[in-house]
């Protein structure tokens, strides 16, 4: 950890980092900031298919109800979950790489022909198959449907980088002064993997964002109506109301870019910080 | 030379038995998928409503009443026949096997991740090449921000944007559900578009490289014009990691038809698997998952071994 203090980022590193900031602040508060409730008490008939307004700041949906607030309701689902995914995706994924990087062995060919497979074949398939054999899924079958193959990068990374670094000296140190293969792992391998990890955690918080929008789109997701991928399914469907479509499609469309490219430039950055010699790359 | 084609001999058989058992893992993920999520499957598929005769057909439609072994048995079987199963549809009254059914959309979908390619790569080269040449200067930054952008946008606003304004508003191009050399135009810039920024930077930075080169600086001290260095000489080297990066994505392509088929209202593997989820029929989804695996996994070998030929050094690797 000490390797990332006084991290010197990029600009465009920096830029990063502000954006999340920003998507984490509206994901935390927003719920408290948004002017109106979007339970389906608040449906209001009268007020639908608005424009932009002095009441309602980005105009109102199908129901009337208030477009900025379902972007602040959605900010937090979008916020709760990518973190939940990546919480448990690099855990599993750190733990599992350190193991077989570690032991190497048959432990290590399993792993890694398991890896393999995973990669093999586009992921939110993947995603899509697991909730569609769920009737009707909640936000856990997401969950669970994402960490299924979302562990990969970040066993990927782990085992490489331990690899290395069991050859380094204070490895065989530690082991000569008879450390157990747990101490080893845990206290000499795990904390310098964090750099590596912290990169694939802003890469993959961006995939997560628009895997899951891509599922409430498809009517895959959670059966919510305000949060972003239901959001455009909503806009998409009222594409013949004309004008008022291009503005509420634009607004959870642009948050979700917003997410996304922030996560890629932190991304982008924090490797080009941590190895150099992938500068430019992807 | 005999040694040679030996080589050669053994690093296609040897990507050739991987590929294979690449795909028995997927067959075996996605024979497990009905397994893995907690609870009855019969539950999570007939849904609450289903009546218990329904649900007994269901068990004996997807074979659930047999041990798990001879289950398996059952679908390795269906994928050695090519029929991937019969479709349990609860009383669609669709007779075709799930293999018939995916052959029918089947050349819709290659078309459209044909035609995205096609897009990405019209656009990417001379945005990439642009961006080389120019490096540092505004046009530079705007051609990195713009596809920066597009990396990140979701083609989940793209699609209905694009049909929104080109369809509803300016009327030029056809709608949803019409098929036809026009209506293939905004489907291929929606699922084109991801890739062709990944191809634009790709372009960029593999330029940036070929043109510090020093093959490059000769063919500027020869008094070549310019245009001839960078097209001939600069492009064609800069090109090899940019083509694989085309074969690898040719999956991804197949992905994002799901969303673009959707938005659209296209025939084709996308449309399909999500008709394979209204209806509750489990086979035809497995099927579509397990084509789209087989021509993922296939793809990837393809641009292995073409590679492998290029450059011998692969090869050993």
């Amino acid at each position: 950890m000490k390797r990332l203090k006084g991290l010197k980022l990029s600009p465009s590193a920096w830029v990063g980092l502000v954006m999340l900031a920003i998507y984490i602040f509206a994901g935390i508060f927003g719920p408290w900031l948004a002017p109106y409730d979007v339970s389906s008490k608040a449906i209001d008939l009268a007020h639908k298919f608005e424009g932009p307004s002095a009441e309602h700041w980005l105009g109102t949906d199908s129901n009337g109800r208030d477009a900025l607030s379902q972007l602040l309701y959605g900010a937090r689902k979008a916020l709760m979950l990518s973190s939940i995914v990546v919480a448990i995706t690099a855990t599993i994924g750190l733990a599992l790489g350190t193991i077989a990087g570690w032991y190497r062995g048959w432990v290590d060919e399993i792993l890694m022909r398991f890896v393999d497979i995973l990669l093999s074949f586009p992921g939110i398939l993947l995603n899509i198959a697991i909730v569609a054999t769920v009737a009707n899924p909640g936000v856990g079958v997401v969950i669970f449907a994402l960490s299924v193959n979302g562990w990969v990068g970040y066993a990927r990374v782990a085992r490489g980088q331990v690899l290395a670094l069991r050859e380094r000296d204070y490895i065989t140190a530690a082991v000569a002064l008879g450390a157990s293969n747990r101490r080893v792992m845990f206290k000499h391998l795990l904390p310098n993997l964090m750099g590596p990890a912290l990169v694939q955690m802003s890469f993959g918080l961006g995939a997560i964002i628009l895997i899951e929008a891509a599922l409430s789109f498809l009517g895959l997701g959670p059966q919510v109506d305000y949060t972003w991928g239901s959001m455009l399914d909503q806009a998409r469907t009222f594409l013949w109301k004309a004008d008022w479509v291009t503005l509420y499609s634009l607004i959870p469309g642009l948050a979700i870019m917003w997410v996304v490219l922030g996560a890629n430039l932190l991304g982008d950055g924090l490797r080009d910080r941590l190895d150099p010699r992938q500068r430019g790359k992807g | 030379m005999s040694a040679e084609r030996r080589s050669i001999g053994a690093f296609l058989l040897r990507r050739l038995g991987s590929g294979l058992i690449t795909i028995l893992g997927v067959s075996v993920l996605v024979f497990a998928f009905l397994h893995i999520v907690p609870g009855d499957p019969v539950d999570h598929l007939a849904g609450g409503e289903a009546t218990a005769a329904q649900r007994e057909q269901l068990e004996k439609c997807l074979g659930l009443d047999k041990s798990l072994p001879m289950q398996f048995v059952t679908f390795l079987g269906h994928i050695a026949d090519f029929t991937l199963g019969n479709q349990c549809a609860g009383g669609g009254g669709d007779k075709r096997t799930v293999a018939s059914r995916i052959a029918d959309v089947f050349p819709h979908t290659v078309w459209l991740a044909l035609a995205g390619m096609l897009v990405a790569i019209v656009l990417a080269l001379p945005l990439g090449v642009l961006a080389a040449v120019k490096r540092g200067t505004w046009i530079d930054t705007l051609a990195t921000t713009t596809s920066l952008s597009a990396v990140a946008m979701p083609q989940m606003m793209f699609a209905p944007l694009l049909l929104f304004w080109f369809f509803l508003t300016l009327g030029w191009l056809p709608g949803p559900g019409e098929v036809g050399l026009a209506a293939l135009i905004l489907p291929a810039f929606s699922v084109g578009t991801h890739l062709m920024a990944m191809l634009a930077r790709m372009t960029r930075s593999s330029m940036v490289e070929v043109l510090g080169e020093d093959y490059v600086r000769t063919a500027r001290a020869k008094g070549l014009p310019e245009s001839r260095v960078l097209f001939v000489h600069a492009l064609r080297n800069a090109l090899l990691p940019v083509i694989t990066i085309v074969g690898l994505q040719f999956g991804s392509m197949l992905s994002g038809a799901i969303v673009v088929e959707n938005v659209f209202g296209r025939p084709g593997l996308g449309s399909t698997l999500l008709q394979g989820i209204t209806e509750r029929n489990y086979p035809l989804v497995q099927g579509v998952v397990l084509v789209i695996a087989v021509i993922y996994v296939g793809v990837n070998i393809l641009v292995d071994i073409a590679y492998g030929f290029a450059d011998p050094r692969i090869r050993r690797a």
